[in-house]
Formats: structure tokens, C-alpha cells, sequence
């Protein structure tokens, strides 16, 4: 349009034309066009907004997971409190309970307190014993049982600080919650400012947050993921164990072998749908089949494989046509004029060739797998799982077990704030394993696609 | 013997025909290939086959079959009444399983020898305690019937399997002999071999319609149970939600529905013009280097796990909607609402939402675009006026698939939107969903013969019906009012 009014040298000036100037009908008509522009950036830019605010609330909450306070002091492991006979029998010195063990690490606490020069303040020496987690006397009773060599020797503790201590040097925890809260004082706190200067008590990454398997409300401090994530392996292991196979057969079939009938049709549109079924009706006929009708365990890593499993086959159905479809029929064509069979044509060509894409799609569909929760629910996967599942040769898929997104559930759903971070750290791990999933996807398809 | 010891065997058992018929048509053969129907290796294949197909079917039927033939002959054990109602036996089986399986567990970890496993009996000391040493809990304390039968069940089992064992490998090995007897150069190897992978491979297919049968099935069977316990009425129609599990609870399925829609209604509120101002401006404004950015970065979104979302409802969009709206404005105080679920799920859905359009408006052909712009319409008008008509059919398609999974969503829900069953308008209270009800109902010690446990089903169906009915509307839109570009 510029030229054309340009080039007419009769035509009155550039910036009077009523097609540049522009009047009021058209102004209006470019002010939509512009509206209908900034709404689109603001809506891309509040979803990616969101998205980003998300990302970030999780890092930073959940990146605290990952580090811990601990006081560190030296310890006789005193014959007269933990080995009575003093025979050094096990049997004997299994009878000592962890209160035992606690009252042992108190006393070494506030002896090592002591010789520091460090003020005990308005702190009462219970009180004091009692910022020492609960779960440190478990440690050291199995430490000592699995090796009574120690006994009578003085070794360094390495405990954790309880929750509250912890939160407190995180920034969780302030004087005036402290007030407010009957497992901690602020005069502890106090403490605990003392003691972080005499280097008794610091704050160090914490690989046991990978390792522990879950603690109860009480010991925040000691929740870890272990059971979780072991738990999420083995279903993921299954899920691709139980679906490529069968989900390849069933796309196979209806690519290159079925014939066109009701049979056919009724299994497509059954796929389509099961794809849109929500997640939590999967759980429901997971309770009902597997584990009422079938007499599996419930919470095992088996049950939920095999529900995620029905839920993961149509999208790697959907995923496995595509990349057979993709294959271009020049091909079929070339094998079955050398006299190729049907299932040969498949099997040696159409598969290998398509093999990258199924990988793809595979990989995709076991990455939002992994994050799926509503059914593990239902299975039971909620269940509070403090042991180890054994060997996947000893039976370990039967054993009970949580997996990483329902341990986000269940600690978010705990009164205690300190499961909050422990939540959101949850996260942190879930995402890592969602992210190496994916980067493998583009990856394999990068080195791997080929376009025909 | 054990199921994996007697899958091991039949493996082993396939090789050795693979092995053993292949030999044998290629000494037939006397080692000219060109002799054969098939190439060697397919004979090979149809003696493996044969070892392990027809052995491994019947063995299928047989893990079947066993407990529903061995309970029962354990019924018999029980005083008829309690052996009477459906719902209280399956539960006195699985306390018998439960048992039974106690006991193996104790015999294995050495804590009990295999003749006090038999020997055991209530009238000696604790049976729970005894178990419990070794790390079986028990719900309630055994009777001595249970404890009985759980030990009839173990001898039983435990001979089943031997015989199923046997019989496994009998059949196996018969296959074999029979496969190794009809391969000779003539035999058609190939022929049936496809065959046989044919049928797996449509068996494979099948398992899509099984497991609809097994949801539509299990659901069913159990709201008919739950129906014959609470009338159908009360169900779909009442407006209390009140599970009293000491009897006497209301079951209204209205406050849930109402919560739902609700809940789901804010959220195409939100996803619906988010996402299609995004797939708008993308399909048509962005060049081609911000697209191929952002559109990746949406659909990150897509990729998050729900819990995640549930936590970000939680401890952030919750709290900061009940501080900066609910309270100033006096509407409650309450950080899970209709609201935060709303909105979440609505991010949820933004991504869904925009890839689906964006595919779709750039379906609408260029053709249409340049003959607008011919016409003088700006570009805004053109999208307005010609490409949204065109692709309308398909993008109030997406919006129903969306709409129905935000129905269907979850964990949200159950985090965001809170616990309690009410009719309100006010969106800033905490409000419940069919799926939250689900949840609540159905985790935790359940015993399936009360109506709280057993309505969950009901709801379950409900859900189904809504969802797929939604997608099948959205298909038939779709498909009906789609035009057809050459």
C-alpha cells in the first residue's frame, strides 16, 4: 500500500491519505488487532509466569531438604548403660531400649557443652538433651549392636538437631513461633546460637534425606526417601516391563494385520477413551481386581506397576502406531516384492526402523507414569513404610512401598511445616528423574529421527 | 514349587526346543537349507512355542481357578451363617489368605518351624502375638475356624501348586515331543508360527477392551452392592453428605456434583481464554523463533505431575488467596476453596488447552487467511471472523476434553479444595469433589461390606459416566461439524 500511494505522484501527501493517516474506523480496527496481540503476550506470559513462580517456590522451599542441622560431639559408649553383663553377648545388649541410648547421648551432649565453655543459659538440662533428635539413639543402638567392638571406646556423634532446631537455623522456626510451641523454647534457640558459634552445632548437606526411608510426625529431621524412591524403580521397571511389550504386539496388530471390522473399530475407540478415563477410576478397578479379587498385596510395588500400567498402554499405544505409521510403505513394498512374509516385513523391517520412535514415545509415557498418584492412593501406596523392600529377586515387588509423588502427598498432608520442605524436596527428586527421562527422549530422538 | 521356578523350567524348556527341532529338519534335511518349507529357524521357533504357549495358558487357568476351587472346599469349614452373605466371606478369605500367608512368612524367616505352622492353635497361647513376632499384623484376633482353615489353605495350596507344577511340565514337554515329531523339511514351520503370532499379537490388542470391561465390571458390581444397601435414590438426589460410619449416614451425591462443576466451571474460566489468546497469538503472531521457544515451554507445564500442582495449591496459591481476597473482603478464611483448586487446575489445563487449539487453527488452510486479508480485513478481524469460525468445532472439542479432565483431576483437589460437603455460591470456601470423596472413602483400614466404604464405587461410576460422556460429545462435535479442507 505504501508504495503504491507513493508511486502516484497525483495523489494527495503521504500522511494525509486517509489509508495511512488513517481514520477513526481503521484506527479502531488496528487498536483491536493490537489488543488481540497484547492479550495473547499476557496470556503466554502469565502461564509461563506461573509456571516459573511454581518452579521457584519449589526450589527454594525444597532445596533446604537437602541440608541439615546436626551437633557433633565426642561419646563414650559406656559399658554400664549399654552392655549390664558386660559378656558383650548381642541377645543381652539388644534388651537395652533406645531410652537407654538417648539418656547415653544427653549425657555426652551436655558433658561436651560443658567443656566447651559454652553457657547452658536459661536451658534446663532436659531440655537441652531433648534438642538431640530422637532418632539419633536408634542409630547409635544399631551402630553399637552391629559392631560391640565400640563399646567402652569414645567415638564422635554426628546426630541430628530435632526439627525445630533445624527449621530454626533455616529461618522455619523464629522466637516468636518458638513462644507459641510446646516442642521448643526460645530459650533453646538461643542455645542453639551458642553452640552454632562453638561449631558444635552446623548445617551440612544431608545425603540421608536420598537414603532414610520415612519417619513418623515426631522426627521431621529423619524423613528420607529411600522407600520411595526404591519404590518408584521397581514400578517403573515393571510398568516398562508389563507395557512395551504388550503395547507394541497391540500396535503392531492394529497398524499392519487387523482387518477392518467392528472388532477393530470397538478396540479403537476403547483405546481413545481409556486415554481420557480419569487416573482415579484406574486406582478404584486396581482395588476392586488386584488386590480384592487377585489377593495381592496391597501398597506393593506389583499392584501399582500393574495399574499404571493399564493406564500408561494407550499412550504408548497412541505413540508406538505413530512411529509405525511413519514408517514410509516404499518400504513394505521393496520387502514383500523379494518375497518377504507379512510378519517378516514387520518384524525385520517396519520394527527396527520404528524402533526409535516407540523409544521415544516409551520413555515420554514412563515419565508422566512416574508422577502419577490418584491410584496409588487407592492401592494403598499411602501407607506409612518405614523398612526396606527387599531384592527384586526376593520377592521385593510384593513388599510394601511408597513411590516418590504419593511421599509428596502424604508429608504435605502432615500438620508438622517441617514436612512442607521435606515435600517440596520430594519434588526436587521427582523432577530430577522426569527431566533425565525427557532429556533422554530428545536426545534419542535427535540422534535417531530420520525424516523420509 | 514355585510360579517363577516353574516359568524358569518352561523357559529352559522352550530353548531346548528351539534347539531340538531345529537339529533335527536341518539333519533332514542333511544341511541343504533349499529342502526346507521354512528357514531353519522357524522350526526352531515352533518348537519353543510349543513348549511354552499351551503349558503357559493352562497354567494361567490354574492360578485362577485354585483359590476359587479351594475356597470353596474350605467353606465347608465355617459355621453356615457366616459363610452366607457374599461381602462377609470374601473378607473371612482374606483373613484366611492373610494367615496362611503369616504362617509361610514365619516358617521363612525361621521364627516358627514348619510342623508348629500345622500344629498351631488358639487354644495354645496367642496366635496374633505369634504372628505378629514374626511380622505378619493382624487386624482383629483369630478364630479358631480361620486359624483351621488358614492351615487346611496352606496344605492345600501347597499340594495345588506341586500338581500344577507337574502338570505344567508334562504338558511342556509333550508339546515338544509333539513338535519335535512333526518337524520334517515338508512341515509348514512358517505358516504356523505366524499364525500363533498373530493371535498373540491380537491378544495383546484385546487388553485395551479388557480393561474397560474389568473398570465398567468392578465398579458396577460393587454399586449394586452399595445400592442394595442405600436407597438410589437418597444417592443421586439428596443434598447431605454426612458419612456416619456408626450407621445412619446421608449419602447425598448432589454437594459433591456441586462442587465438581463448581470447581471445574473456574477452571475453564481460567484455561479457556488463557489458552486460547496463547494458541491465538502463537499460531498467528509469533515468528517462527518465539515459537519454537515458548510453545516447548508451555507445554512443560503439561509435563508436571499433578501433586505437584496440589502442593503449589497448598502452601502458595491457597494461602495467598485467603490473604489478599478472602479476609479483606470478609468471604472466609479458609486457604483450600473452590477458588485455589479452580485456578490451579485451570494452569493445569492452559497448556492442554493451547497446543490443542494451536494445532487446530493452523489446520485452517492459508487460502481462507489470504482471502480475508484480499478483502481488506485486518488480521484481527480475519481471525475473529474466518479462522476461529472455521476451527470452532474443534477447539469446543479441546474445551470439552479439558473440561472433563479437570472433572477427573485428583490430586488437586484433594489438596487444594478441601474436605468439607456443602452447597454455597461462595467461592472462597473450601468446598469437596466427587474424586476427593473417592479418596477419603476408599484409603485407610476399609472394610468392603459398609455403605461408607461402598459408595465410593457409586461415585466412581458417576465419575466414569460424566467423563466419557464428555469426550464422546466432544468427539461427535468434532467429527460432525469438522469441514473438510482439500
Amino acid at each position: 500500500m505504501t508504495q503504491d500511494t507513493a508511486t502516484t505522484p497525483t495523489g494527495p501527501r503521504a500522511d494525509q491519505h486517509p489509508l495511512l493517516s488513517g481514520s477513526t474506523s481503521l484506527r479502531r480496527r488496528k487498536a483491536r488487532e493490537w489488543r488481540l496481540k497484547v492479550y495473547g503476550v499476557a496470556a503466554i506470559g502469565l502461564s509461563l509466569a506461573t509456571l516459573f513462580v511454581m518452579i521457584f517456590t519449589i526450589l527454594r522451599d525444597g532445596s533446604q531438604a537437602f541440608y541439615q542441622a546436626r551437633l557433633t560431639f565426642p561419646l563414650v559408649v559406656d559399658a554400664a548403660i549399654v552392655d549390664k553383663e558386660g559378656a558383650r553377648d548381642p541377645a543381652a545388649m539388644a534388651k537395652v531400649t533406645t531410652v537407654g541410648y538417648q539418656r547415653l547421648l544427653a549425657q555426652a551432649f551436655l558433658a561436651h557443652i560443658e567443656t566447651s565453655g559454652v553457657p547452658l543459659g536459661d536451658v534446663t538440662e532436659k531440655e537441652a538433651g531433648e534438642m538431640i533428635s530422637r532418632d539419633a539413639a536408634g542409630r547409635l543402638r544399631k551402630q553399637v549392636l552391629s559392631d560391640p567392638a565400640i563399646v567402652g571406646q569414645t567415638i564422635t556423634v554426628n546426630a541430628y538437631a530435632t526439627g525445630r532446631i533445624d527449621g530454626y537455623l533455616k529461618g522455619r522456626v523464629t522466637r516468636a513461633s518458638a513462644e507459641r510451641d510446646s516442642l521448643v523454647t526460645p530459650a533453646q534457640l538461643d542455645l542453639a546460637d551458642r553452640l552454632l558459634q562453638a561449631g558444635i552445632l552446623s548445617l551440612g548437606f544431608n545425603s540421608g534425606f536420598l537414603t532414610d526411608p520415612d519417619a513418623s510426625d515426631l522426627r521431621p529431621e529423619s524423613a528420607g526417601l529411600g522407600v520411595a524412591i526404591i519404590g518408584s524403580v521397581y514400578m517403573m521397571v515393571l510398568v516398562a516391563i508389563f507395557t512395551v511389550p504388550v503395547g507394541v504386539a497391540a500396535s503392531i496388530y492394529l497398524e499392519e494385520f487387523a482387518p477392518k471390522n467392528w472388532l477393530t473399530d470397538l478396540i479403537e475407540v476403547n483405546i481413545s477413551n481409556l486415554a481420557a478415563v480419569p487416573s482415579i477410576v484406574f486406582g478404584i478397578l486396581g482395588l476392586s481386581i488386584f488386590i480384592n479379587f487377585m489377593g495381592l498385596p496391597q501398597s506393593s510395588s506389583l499392584v501399582g506397576a500393574l495399574v499404571i500400567s493399564l493406564m500408561t498402554l494407550p499412550t504408548i499405544i497412541i505413540a508406538t502406531r505413530a512411529a509405525i505409521r511413519a514408517v514410509p510403505p516404499s518400504i513394505r513394498d521393496a520387502a514383500l516384492g523379494i518375497g518377504a512374509s507379512k510378519m517378516q516385513i514387520v518384524f525385520h523391517h517396519v520394527l527396527p526402523l520404528a524402533m526409535p520412535g516407540i523409544m521415544t514415545g516409551t520413555i515420554l509415557g514412563l515419565a508422566s507414569a512416574l508422577g502419577e498418584t490418584a491410584p496409588l492412593l487407592l492401592i494403598g501406596m499411602v501407607a506409612f513404610v518405614t523398612t526396606y523392600p527387599s531384592g527384586p529377586l526376593d520377592g521385593g515387588i510384593m513388599d510394601p512401598a511408597t513411590a516418590l509423588p504419593v511421599q509428596v502427598y502424604s508429608w504435605a498432608s502432615r500438620s508438622d511445616p517441617a514436612f512442607i520442605e521435606r515435600s517440596s524436596g520430594a519434588i526436587i527428586v521427582l523432577l530430577a528423574f522426569l527431566l533425565v527421562m525427557n532429556v533422554a527422549a530428545i536426545l534419542l530422538r535427535r540422534r535417531f529421527e530420520r525424516r523420509w | 514349587m514355585s510360579v517363577l521356578l516353574t516359568v524358569s523350567l518352561l523357559c529352559l524348556l522352550a530353548v531346548a526346543g528351539f534347539v531340538l527341532c531345529r537339529r533335527r529338519v536341518l539333519i533332514m534335511a542333511q544341511g541343504d537349507t533349499r529342502r526346507l518349507h521354512s528357514l531353519p529357524a522357524y522350526y526352531g521357533w515352533h518348537g519353543a512355542l510349543m513348549a511354552f504357549v499351551p503349558a503357559l495358558a493352562l497354567m494361567t487357568l490354574w492360578q485362577i481357578a485354585q483359590p476359587l476351587v479351594i475356597e470353596s472346599r474350605l467353606a465347608g469349614m465355617f459355621p453356615e451363617a457366616m459363610v452366607e452373605d457374599t461381602s462377609v466371606r470374601t473378607l473371612l478369605f482374606a483373613d484366611v489368605r492373610r494367615i496362611a500367608a503369616g504362617l509361610d512368612a514365619a516358617v521363612a524367616k525361621g521364627t516358627m518351624t514348619p510342623d508348629a505352622a500345622e500344629e498351631l492353635n488358639t487354644t495354645d497361647g496367642n496366635v496374633r502375638e505369634q504372628l505378629e513376632a514374626s511380622g505378619v499384623a493382624l487386624g482383629a484376633e483369630v478364630l479358631p475356624e480361620t486359624l483351621a482353615a488358614a492351615q487346611q489353605y496352606r496344605a492345600a495350596a501347597s499340594m495345588a501348586g506341586t500338581v500344577r507344577s507337574v502338570l505344567v511340565l508334562t504338558v511342556a514337554v509333550l508339546c515338544v515331543f509333539l513338535a519335535y515329531r512333526w518337524t520334517n523339511p515338508d512341515f509348514r514351520a512358517r505358516n504356523r508360527v505366524e499364525r500363533v503370532m498373530l493371535s498373540l499379537l491380537m491378544l495383546a490388542s484385546l487388553i485395551a477392551i479388557l480393561t474397560t470391561v474389568g473398570i465398567v465390571l468392578s465398579m458396577l458390581s460393587e454399586s449394586f452392592r452399595f445400592f442394595s444397601m442405600f436407597p438410589i435414590g437418597d444417592f443421586f438426589l439428596g443434598l447431605t453428605w454426612s458419612p456416619a460410619f456408626q450407621g445412619s449416614s446421608e449419602l447425598g451425591f448432589l454437594p459433591l456434583l456441586w462442587g465438581t462443576l463448581y470447581i471445574s466451571a473456574i477452571s475453564m474460566l481460567v484455561a479457556v481464554p488463557v489458552g486460547l489468546f496463547a494458541a491465538i497469538y502463537l499460531a498467528e503472531f509469533a515468528d517462527r523463533r518465539v515459537r519454537s521457544v515458548v510453545k516447548p515451554l508451555i507445554e512443560v507445564i503439561a509435563g508436571i505431575p499433578t501433586v505437584v500442582f496440589g502442593l503449589f495449591a497448598l502452601v502458595t496459591v491457597g494461602p495467598a488467596l485467603r490473604d489478599w481476597f478472602a479476609m479483606p473482603f470478609g468471604l472466609g478464611n479458609s486457604g483450600s476453596s473452590v477458588m485455589t483448586a479452580g485456578i490451579v487446575i485451570g494452569i493445569l489445563n492452559i497448556p492442554f488447552i493451547s497446543s490443542l487449539a494451536d494445532d487446530i487453527i493452523s489446520a485452517v488452510p492459508q487460502s481462507l487467511r489470504d482471502g480475508s486479508a484480499g478483502l481488506g480485513a485486518t488480521k484481527a478481524e480475519t481471525i475473529s471472523q474466518v479462522v476461529l469460525p472455521a476451527a470452532l468445532p474443534g477447539v469446543v472439542g479441546a474445551v470439552l476434553m479439558a473440561a472433563s479432565r479437570a472433572i477427573g483431576e485428583t490430586m488437586i483437589v484433594t489438596m487444594g479444595a478441601g474436605a468439607a460437603a456443602k452447597l454455597d455460591l461462595n467461592p472462597f470456601e473450601a468446598m469437596t469433589t466427587i474424586t476427593v470423596k473417592i479418596v477419603s472413602q476408599l484409603t485407610g483400614d476399609t472394610e468392603f461390606n459398609s455403605p461408607e466404604t461402598l459408595v465410593a464405587f457409586a461415585l466412581g461410576i458417576s465419575l466414569f459416566v460424566i467423563t466419557l460422556s464428555l469426550n464422546v460429545l466432544a468427539v461427535w462435535i468434532v467429527r460432525k461439524y469438522r469441514e473438510q479442507y482439500e
